[in-house]
């Protein structure tokens, strides 16, 4: 369980984030959502701690601060939305078996090899994002869906307690955004992930927090943060709730 | 065997070229060893090299043959494989640190510094006590200087783009060359040993078995060791900041420590061979090509690839235009330059 209390953070002398406070519940997915700006991918980047601000951060009962970076990575798996890609001669000429076997970083000695055991897991997490096929080929050549099933693997090598997605649908297709997202459901981790599309954030998150100019403007399950009343000031757009076979979703209109 | 990630595969492939490249070496070292003014075949190299390394009877060689061999040749051979090697695996570690394929220690201004290092060290008698270390001492401190230099000028609001590196390391380049070049010019020395010709250009003609060889062997080997060692850790920050961060490796003190060894290695191989340029460049490039990204088989690939190239740019330089000797950088240039202007093509053809 991942807990934040009164985190806030400035770049210069803009103030980003405000005292929020953020816990994520065991198996359970949490999204961050918010307009463009509001400081979601910064909230994130405070709780992997990419980023120092101030406020407390506690994991499974921990300081995170007090935690070294290996404990960390042990206990958080994050897929950032770098991939490294820009230039085909390095991570690109890395396979995707490569790729993911990297995520038995935390658990190996600095200069240790990666063993048989290693190995096994690597391919079993492969194997649970759909990605088996993958493993010889060329990560820089897989397209972005595959890529991201990837990472999510190399994430899963970890055996951490928690997954952190940054936007893990940016630049996908409508097809992958919910391949995707359903494979981080059925996973059953607990997770926190930063979306951009409240009807994505419908379907597959459990509890929302909402944010808005630096601070939480509203948190709760699902259900209790998508609502017009509450989104609207926030996106200043029309907003009509639908209930259809039991899932939430949104249309948008002018105001 | 089962294998679905594909990475046994590509251990086995990367573990025959590494075997093959190795043989590869050794030939090179027989052969190169009996190239020059005096021709000695392979076959009388290998019987004196027996003798002297494994200790097998002496055969029916000439006195005046072990003499070139063993103390003139060998030792050069020797030093060139060793150069080729250090320069090839700083070129890698800079490349993963970087980002940039076009990194490397020459072109980053590193060489330089080593350069001015030394050059400072010859100048100032610097560090006389002691003896033959002053000059891979001072070097290293050069190299140093100037890459934290390098790094620092690059840095604009915490971040490091691979234009502004390249152009610091350029300009850091250029200035740290007139000030070699100054330093020699006032020392008197100009036609000495070490001329402004070698800084530049480098040549192996300065080896003999001493205690330099010995330093420029521990510290290449060394970093051979630790970089294949710290391959996952360069193959995650390769990727980027935030994925080593991810993966518990913390960025900023990995390319500190990089940097420092990549600083070490350049030092010593300059104050025994000069600045040589194009081989960090080149080779990096060929190795990933023959056994892929990963670094914990990308490196030692890229030593043995490197140590290969140089030893054969360095016959080159002997035999061109006998009795005169070339400059190695000359050599390394012209192999190394085309080879540069294919890969902004390339780049190029993929921005557009």
């Amino acid at each position: 369980m991942i807990e934040a209390a009164g985190l806030s953070w400035t770049y210069g002398a803009t103030t980003i984030l405000e005292d929020i406070d953020v816990a994520s519940h065991e198996g359970r997915v949490l999204g961050l959502i918010g307009p463009n700006g509001s400081g979601k991918t910064t909230l994130l980047r405070l709780l992997y701690g990419a980023l120092h601000g101030n406020g407390t951060i506690e994991i499974d009962g921990d300081d995170l601060t007090a935690l070294p970076a290996k404990e960390v990575a042990r206990r958080l798996a994050v897929v950032v939305q770098e991939s490294g890609t820009t230039d085909q001669n390095f991570s690109g000429a890395l396979t995707a078996g490569e790729m993911v076997l990297l995520g038995r970083t935390p658990h190996l000695s600095a200069f240790a090899r990666a063993g048989e055991r290693d190995l096994e897991i690597a391919a079993e997490c492969l194997e649970r994002v759909g990605g088996t096929h993958l493993g010889p080929r060329s990560f820089a050549a897989l397209s972005g869906g595959e890529r991201q099933r990837v990472l999510i693997a190399r994430a899963l090598a970890q055996e951490a307690t928690h997954l952190l997605l940054d936007e893990p649908t940016n630049h996908l297709d409508i097809r992958y955004q919910h391949e995707i997202l359903a494979l981080v459901r059925k996973l059953g981790t607990t997770a926190i992930v930063v979306l951009h599309d409240l009807n994505l954030a419908a379907r597959y998150c459990d509890d929302l927090v909402l944010l808005d100019r630096r601070r939480v403007a509203a948190r709760g399950t699902v259900d209790e943060v998508l609502r017009p009343e509450i989104l609207e000031p926030v996106y200043d757009i029309g907003i009509e709730r639908l209930e259809l076979r039991e899932e939430i979703h949104l249309l948008f209109h002018s105001l | 065997m089962h294998d679905p990630l594909g990475v046994r595969r590509r251990r086995r492939r990367a573990t025959i070229w590494l075997l093959g490249l190795l043989a590869a070496v050794v030939a090179t070292i027989v052969v190169a060893v009996g190239l020059g003014a005096a021709y000695v075949t392979p076959g009388t190299v290998a019987q004196i090299l027996g003798h002297h390394l494994l200790g097998l009877p002496e055969g029916g060689w000439e006195a005046t043959e072990e003499a070139i061999v063993w103390k003139v040749r060998l030792p050069r051979v020797l030093l060139g494989a060793l150069v080729g090697a250090g320069l090839a695996i700083t070129g890698m570690a800079l490349q993963a640190m970087v980002r940039n394929l076009l990194a490397d220690p020459y072109l980053l201004g590193i060489n330089s510094g080593a350069s001015s290092g030394a050059a400072a060290a010859i100048l100032f008698g610097a560090g006389t006590s002691l003896g033959a270390y002053a000059l891979p001492g001072s070097a290293f401190l050069g190299a140093l200087a100037a890459s934290f230099l390098v790094f620092a000028l690059a840095r604009s609001g915490g971040r490091v783009t691979s234009l502004r590196l390249l152009l610091s390391g350029v300009a850091v380049g250029y200035l740290l060359y007139g000030l070699t070049s100054f330093l020699i010019f006032a020392s008197g020395s100009a036609e000495g040993a070490r001329s402004v010709m070698f800084w530049l250009l480098g040549s192996l003609g300065l080896a003999q078995w001493n205690g330099l060889l010995a330093v420029v062997a521990i510290a290449v080997i060394a970093t051979i060791t630790l970089l294949t060692l710290s391959g996952r850790g360069l193959d995650a920050l390769a990727i980027g900041d935030e994925t080593a961060h991810t993966l518990g490796i913390s960025p900023d003190r990995f390319r500190t420590l990089l940097l420092i060894l990549v600083a070490l290695t350049v030092g010593v191989v300059v104050s025994a061979a000069g600045s040589i340029g194009f081989v960090g460049l080149v080779v990096p490039h060929l190795a990933r090509r023959a056994v892929g990204s990963a670094h914990s088989v990308a490196i030692p690939a890229a030593a043995l690839m490197g140590a290969i190239l140089l030893i054969w740019a360095d016959v080159l330089a002997r035999v061109l235009l006998q009795p005169q000797e070339i400059p190695i950088g000359i050599v390394t240039a012209l192999l190394g330059a085309p080879f540069l202007i294919v890969l902004i093509r390339r780049f190029s053809a993929r921005d557009a």
